[in-house]
């Protein structure tokens, strides 16, 4: 079972490593990854330096091209599959169909991973990517419950990968226009959820309001922790209700520390920690609990529980400190 | 550039379905899209009805399509997926890749709903080659992306229907949000959505409207209203213009977009289609 960190920098990447990291993945620094934000991400001198470094220490590193070229630019997209086949990265994370196309058929040697971004959440979708574009594996959507991963883990046709702890999308990936309806732009068009540029924060008397691109999506006392600003997560009043409420979620963040041995038992290949906008800190610490759980459970499966250690210490660099199993769990749905 | 009435994205009492269909089969609309989209629970109108309705609006000679799930999770949603492809009678909406795998598989031609991620020329025309006659495009495109692509298209030209009018399917979740606002599981949800036949408005804390809530589909509180914008689309060669249905009023609607009469109270939006945030209205 591999444990899948990421990298916005090569501070985290050599962190990650350090601290037990299995595989890395990180994005180009432009709009060809769903995570495109200021001071992010990898130009091509960093990549070939990650990947250096990543080999040297006998782990593995993917490049995420995940978000879905614009017509008349394609050739950014095209110039992104060509550097990585030629830098030696060891997978390919991809969702656009014309781009799985494009490096199927150029590069047939190079692994490619489904992004979480092609939100394929059944067999039929899983079929059509293995048999069009021979995928080796798929990242699920943040929408299956354990119990459908674990029937769907029985019959896939390629390696299943899921998230384990990050941030937590409560929307179908790559289907959700919640961002762009309010701002413009969408984690499939401009490369990502909520962009910083709309974010502000704005003190009336003790009161802090949230806006993202002029709309209110949350208020809350000045000393009071607040996430960051996602349509997904304001607190909104209904016809029925006037009392602001989180109709969708409230700031919490996915982690699933104890479903680790039923996602093992299902065969689930890959366990995959969000951030890659996140600090070194962060994913050192995150990377550190993972890999002891991990660990923990491979020594001795029967006997594993979650230690109070590693919940506190993810907790901490949790948003809002809370944690859910999210729609793994059916009672979230 | 002919019309088209899109599924019905909400759970509405089986007569009421069924008023609403008839009226439709007396109407001038030629194309119309029925089906269960948005959540395998609602169980109000059975596929089967919806079957007998598509037979219907065909002998009153309309074209037909059935629309299929958006999100397909449990094994039962996707073997029912199957059957309904396998209907022997009418070509199918793709909301899901798995959707688009079982029609090809099956040599069927499909039509690929906005929920389809196609984005670029090549991906349509990938899409072409397995069978696809027809897209919508994604609601979060613009007029000056349907320009770009429209010219692109091969090898033979796969017609374009746009999203024209409705209030606009923005995202779909594991969680049932019509639900959760009861307080209730949504494995014990009583299909609470049949309350609310337009979704449950949800509003910023400024009391400006944002989303409406219908189950697990998340919709925009603003109408889509792009009827202004008909001249352009015919000059860009789009096939049909998508309303979107909300009520009785939609039929009317579809029936002649040309005529725009209905309630100016209606907030509403254009923001996508002009290449802005899609809550936005350019006027």
């Amino acid at each position: 079972m591999e444990l899948l960190c990421p990298a916005g920098n090569l501070a985290s990447l050599k962190v990650a490593l350090n601290a037990g990291a299995d595989a890395i993945y990180l994005g180009l620094k432009d709009d060809t990854n769903a995570r495109s934000f200021a001071g992010l991400n990898f130009t091509p001198k960093k990549l070939a330096q990650a990947v250096d470094y990543t080999k040297q220490q006998g782990k593995k590193i993917f490049l995420t091209i995940n978000t879905f070229p614009k017509p008349g630019e394609e050739q950014r997209w095209y110039q992104a599959i060509d550097l990585a086949a030629n830098t030696g990265v060891d997978a390919l994370i991809m969702a656009d169909l014309s781009l799985l196309d494009y490096a199927h058929s150029r590069y047939p040697h190079l692994p490619l991973h489904l992004s979480v971004q092609a939100s394929a959440t059944n067999l039929g979708a899983l079929t059509l990517y293995k048999k069009e574009f021979n995928i080796e594996r798929a990242v699920l959507p943040r929408v299956l419950s354990m119990k459908q991963v674990r029937d769907l883990a029985k019959v896939t046709p390629v390696d299943l990968e899921v998230f384990a702890f990050g941030s937590l999308c409560i929307m179908a990936e790559g289907r959700c226009h919640l961002s762009s309806y309010v701002t413009g732009q969408s984690p499939n068009t401009g490369g990502s959820c909520s962009p910083a540029k709309d974010v502000r924060w704005q003190e009336v008397g003790d009161r802090r309001l949230t806006r993202l691109n002029e709309v209110l999506i949350d208020q809350s006392d000045i000393d009071e922790q607040m996430g960051y600003p996602v349509v997904c997560k304001g607190r909104y009043t209904t016809e029925e209700n006037p009392q602001p409420s989180y109709l969708l979620e409230s700031p919490t963040s996915l982690n699933t520390l104890s479903l680790l041995p039923e996602l093992a038992k299902a065969n689930v290949v890959s366990l995959k920690i969000e951030g890659r906008q996140r600090s070194p800190a962060y994913v050192e610490q995150v990377t550190r609990v993972w890999r002891q759980a991990i660990d923990t459970y491979l020594n001795n499966p029967s006997a594993f529980s979650t230690q109070d250690s590693w919940e506190h210490a993810l907790a901490k660099v949790s948003e809002g400190q809370i944690t859910t199993l999210g729609a793994y769990e059916r009672t979230w749905q | 550039m002919k019309t088209s009435l899109g599924p019905l994205l909400y759970c509405w009492p089986k007569a009421q379905v069924i008023e609403f269909y008839q009226a439709v089969a007396n109407s001038d609309i030629p194309l119309v899209y029925v089906g269960e989209t948005v959540c395998s629970r609602r169980r109000e109108v059975k596929f089967s009805d919806y079957l007998q309705i598509a037979k219907e609006l065909k002998a009153s000679g309309k074209q037909v399509v059935i629309s299929t799930l958006t999100l397909i999770e449990a094994q039962s949603e996707f073997s029912e997926l199957k059957k309904q492809v396998d209907n022997g009678e009418f070509i199918i909406e793709a909301n899901d890749m798995g959707a688009v795998e079982v029609a090809r598989s099956h040599g069927l031609p499909f039509v690929c709903g906005p929920s389809i991620n196609n984005y670029n020329a090549a991906t349509l025309n990938k899409l072409a080659t397995w069978g696809m006659q027809r897209f919508v495009m994604p609601l979060e495109l613009s007029q000056q992306w349907l320009v770009s692509v429209v010219d692109a298209l091969t090898p033979k030209r796969v017609e374009v229907e746009v999203f024209g009018h409705g209030y606009m399917p923005l995202a779909h979740s594991a969680r049932c949000f019509s639900a959760r606002h009861m307080g209730l599981a949504k494995d014990k949800c009583q299909t609470v959505c049949i309350q609310h036949p337009k979704g449950l408005l949800a509003q910023t804390q400024e009391a400006q409207p944002l989303l409406r809530l219908n189950g697990i589909q998340t919709q925009s509180a603003s109408l889509c209203d792009l009827r202004d914008q008909q001249a352009i689309m015919q000059g860009l060669g789009v096939d049909y213009f998508r309303v979107s249905p909300s009520a009785m009023a939609s039929i009317e609607i579809a029936n002649d977009i040309s005529k725009v009469t209905d309630n100016a109270d209606a907030l509403k939006c254009n923001g996508y289609w002009h290449q802005q945030a899609g809550l936005n209205m350019q006027s």
